[in-house]
């Protein structure tokens, strides 16, 4: 192999490297829990947060696209400022992703939701079937 | 009673598989044929007792047997017909039989056709797949049984996951596991060349067309998987670099490394090792991409989630890695290359660029997927790197390999001329350059995309100067126009074929860069009647509806565009309630378009119907993704056609 060719190597290894490296460092993301986000977060640093939407915390104002809620891993709680509809699967009691930043007026601002979700299905819920069957009602009442 | 019957037939298979990889192992080292021949025998039977399994598996879901546990768990009673069909392979444990039978099918067609013509490879080839395929079959019976019981019968089953009710979904897993299953011939045919010490090029030639075949189930998966994400997940993108996507992607790359460098070894007699170290990298990497979709290891969106699988894949992974090594040391002396480059301008050097661009970006990948787990180990903090991440590192390696799209398939072999290289490139060149200024001009601002733009200008500009220069020389031994071409096209129809792949990516990036730069979306909450304005669609909201449907009940909006562009057609986006899920599912509505298309999601709504959160989308140039997959799918075909000999 000629020269020519180990230093045209060379020099995409190292471009690529330090493309990897850059790109780490702008675009990590810190997986951390309410509680690991500890009382001062660093403002602006970009986290992934996961916790349970705490039962009674959830706002949700559709004419101006606010959604707040709590994010709490049983020890520590995070208020979270969100804009935009809640997500399919999303609700109080269940477990949420947020990614976002901690802004300095404290609160945590999500630029996005994830809530959880898996392969696996819970059986049938009696409770969430009747409220089904009462917004079926509402709708076809109002609607037809 | 057809539990058990499965469950027994699974069990002879896995005996027979293990049977036949050692019998032809044995025959292809003593040399005795009637080894390999009963080898033959036991991978027909492994066929038709995985045949059989498929079809209990089938008729149990028609029949709805919730007495086999992957059964209730994956259907119910309203499961409509076809779902029920594509419900077989919709959890872990089918798609594994989907898995081995596909394997099956690829082992029965290589006996078939190597039967005879590759005699000195073929036992060993033989053993390799029956090997890989009772790896999988121990996977069924013991580590994923899908026949397992459930006791006490249940009267109704859970039902199938609410986002696999859709027709993508009858597709996209038969077409991506047709790839990645593909994938273990030329494997076996790399590992029968090791093991036989016949490392030459035959087993490079008698792999072309596997390669071929393989790759284009895998673009095509992972095409209609982008099509699954961007109409049936709702969130308006077509690819998130999440796991599971990246984990069909990497063998993706190094596939399509391996199906260019290939040409080098046929042509050049170099690059041996690396083509056998490719093609065992493409291999594994399918293997890892099940481990990592599959045991639960990476948190991912749409992951199955199972424990006791990965243990399962990693160590056959191991398994595979460590025998591939040991072959490549013990072999080590022959794979010396017999060519030299000469040049780096040539066509040699083009394409090793080219696998030096694509290993790279499986690398990246790589590195980014498995990132949380390797931040973990070492710092002890889950640290995740997100699409920012991807789309900056592989953007400029994409660009590199476009531009090379253009210059391997022109540039002379051995050494280019600066005469050639004018002759090639000079039009194209000026053509992408001209491009580049015409699409600044008309007030593209991002510079990835006036790029990118170029440099589609670049090769199309490259294929078209080869196909007129080809047609015109066929043109002056007297043939007329339209069947030169077509006899070009014909008789050369690899390379022809190839430059159709080359012509369908492009599309394909046009698409994603149209769709990068210029989408725009809007959320916001209507009253009904009240409409909302975005890039010229006036979208008013004129009420909700609910239905019941066999399997689960939906709520369905009624959106009209009223005003400007697609006037008077009506959007029914909807959530659909599905009883065996806590919260709804989003059911998108949208109009395809060459321009743009309409995409309308259905987020939040007021109970009595009066209010409903909508975002709207318009997002540009993502149909040329999906017409970019039929051009590369005629493109395939036409480097499949059997090659005519040169009649002088």
């Amino acid at each position: 192999m000629k020269p020519k060719f180990l230093v045209g190597g060379l020099v995409i290894a190292a471009a690529l490297a330090y493309m990897i490296y850059a790109g780490v460092t702008q675009s990590a993301v810190y997986f951390v829990t309410p509680s690991e986000l500890g009382p001062k977060p660093v403002a602006g640093k970009a986290y992934r947060l996961g916790g349970m939407v705490e039962r009674g915390s959830l706002r949700w104002e559709p004419r101006t696209l606010s959604l707040t809620f709590a994010l709490s891993d049983g020890r520590a709680a995070v208020p979270v400022h969100h804009k935009g509809a809640p997500p399919d699967l999303f609700g109080e009691g269940r477990g949420a992703v947020v990614e976002g930043s901690w802004s300095p007026e404290g609160y945590f601002r999500a630029t996005h939701i994830m809530a959880k979700h898996s392969e696996e299905y819970k059986a049938p819920h009696d409770t969430s079937q009747a409220g089904v069957k009462e917004l079926m009602r509402t709708l076809s009442g109002t609607d037809r | 009673m057809i539990p058990e019957l499965g469950a027994g037939a699974l069990a002879v298979a896995l005996a027979l598989a293990v049977y036949g990889s050692a019998a032809a192992a044995v025959g292809g080292r003593t040399g005795r044929a009637s080894l390999v021949e009963s080898a033959q025998h036991a991978a027909l039977g492994v066929f038709t007792l995985v045949t059989g399994c498929l079809l209990l598996l089938a008729y149990a879901f028609l029949s709805f047997d919730f007495s086999v546990r992957y059964v209730a768990t994956n259907t119910n009673l309203g499961t409509p017909f076809y779902y029920r069909l594509t419900a077989v392979w919709g959890a872990l444990e089918g798609s594994i039989v989907l898995w081995a039978w596909m394997l099956c099918l690829y082992t029965l067609i290589v006996i078939l056709r190597h039967r005879t013509n590759a005699r000195e490879l073929y036992p060993w080839v033989l053993s390799v797949m029956l090997g890989v395929l009772a790896f999988f079959l121990l996977v069924m019976t013991v580590a994923a049984p899908v026949f397992q019981r459930l006791s006490p019968v249940p009267a109704e089953g859970r039902g199938l996951n609410p986002l696999l009710e859709d027709s993508g979904m009858i597709t996209h897993p038969v077409a991506l596991y047709l790839g990645f299953t593909g994938f273990t011939v030329p494997f076996a045919f790399a590992i029968a060349a090791l093991v036989t010490g016949r490392v030459g090029d035959a087993w490079v030639t008698s792999t072309r067309r596997w390669t071929i075949t393989a790759w284009y189930f895998l673009s095509l998966g992972l095409l209609i998987g982008g099509w699954w994400s961007y109409h049936v997940l709702g969130w308006g993108g077509y690819w998130a670099w999440d796991p599971v996507e990246n984990a069909a992607f990497m063998p993706w790359l190094t596939g399509t490394a391996f199906l260019h460098s290939v040409m080098i070894q046929e042509r050049r007699r170099m690059l041996r090792l690396w083509n056998l170290a490719l093609v065992i990298m493409t291999f594994s990497l399918t293997l890892f991409g099940t481990f990592l979709t599959r045991s639960g290891v990476i948190a991912s969106v749409h992951a199955f989630t199972q424990g006791a699988i990965g243990v399962f894949f990693l160590s056959f992974l191991a398994l595979v890695l460590l025998l591939a090594l040991a072959l490549l040391a013990w072999r080590w002396d022959t794979l010396g290359a017999q060519g030299e480059l000469d040049s780096v301008v040539s066509r040699e050097s083009a394409f090793l660029l080219n696998n030096v661009l694509l290993v790279a970006a499986a690398f990246t990948v790589f590195f980014g997927t498995v990132f949380p787990l390797l931040s973990e180990a070492v710092r002890g903090v889950k640290v995740s790197v997100g699409m920012p991440f991807f789309n900056q590192v592989n953007v400029p390696l994409f660009l590199g390999l476009i531009f090379l799209m253009g210059v391997g398939p022109l540039i002379a072999w051995r050494r280019a001329s600066l005469e050639s290289l004018k002759r090639n490139f000079l039009w194209p060149v000026t053509l992408g350059i001209a491009a580049a200024a015409v699409f600044r001009l008309l007030g593209v601002r991002s510079t990835i995309a006036v790029l990118t733009l170029a440099l589609v200008v670049f090769v199309t500009a490259t294929i078209t100067v080869d196909l007129v220069r080809a047609t015109r020389a066929r043109l002056r031994t007297g043939e007329r126009f339209p069947g030169a071409l077509g006899g070009l096209l014909l008789r050369h129809n690899r390379r022809y074929g190839g430059f159709a792949v080359h012509l369908g990516i492009l599309v394909v990036a046009l698409g994603v860069t149209g769709s990068q730069a210029w989408s725009v979306q809007t959320e916001t909450t209507l009253r009904r009647g009240e409409h909302t304005d975005l890039a010229g669609y006036r979208v008013r909201f004129d009420g909700l509806a609910a239905s019941e449907e066999s399997n689960h009940f939906k709520v369905t909006g009624t959106f009209t565009i009223d005003h400007g562009r697609a006037a008077g057609s009506v959007l029914h986006p909807a959530k659909k309630f599905y009883p065996q899920e806590q919260s709804p599912i989003a059911y998108v509505d949208y109009r395809l378009g060459l321009r743009e298309d309409v995409y309308l999601v259905l987020g939040d709504f007021a109970r009595d119907g009066s209010q409903a959160t909508i975002r709207l989308q318009v997002n540009r140039l993502v149909s040329w993704i999906w017409i970019g997959g039929l051009i590369l799918t005629l493109g395939t075909v036409l480097a499949l056609v059997p090659e005519r000999r040169r009649t002088v």
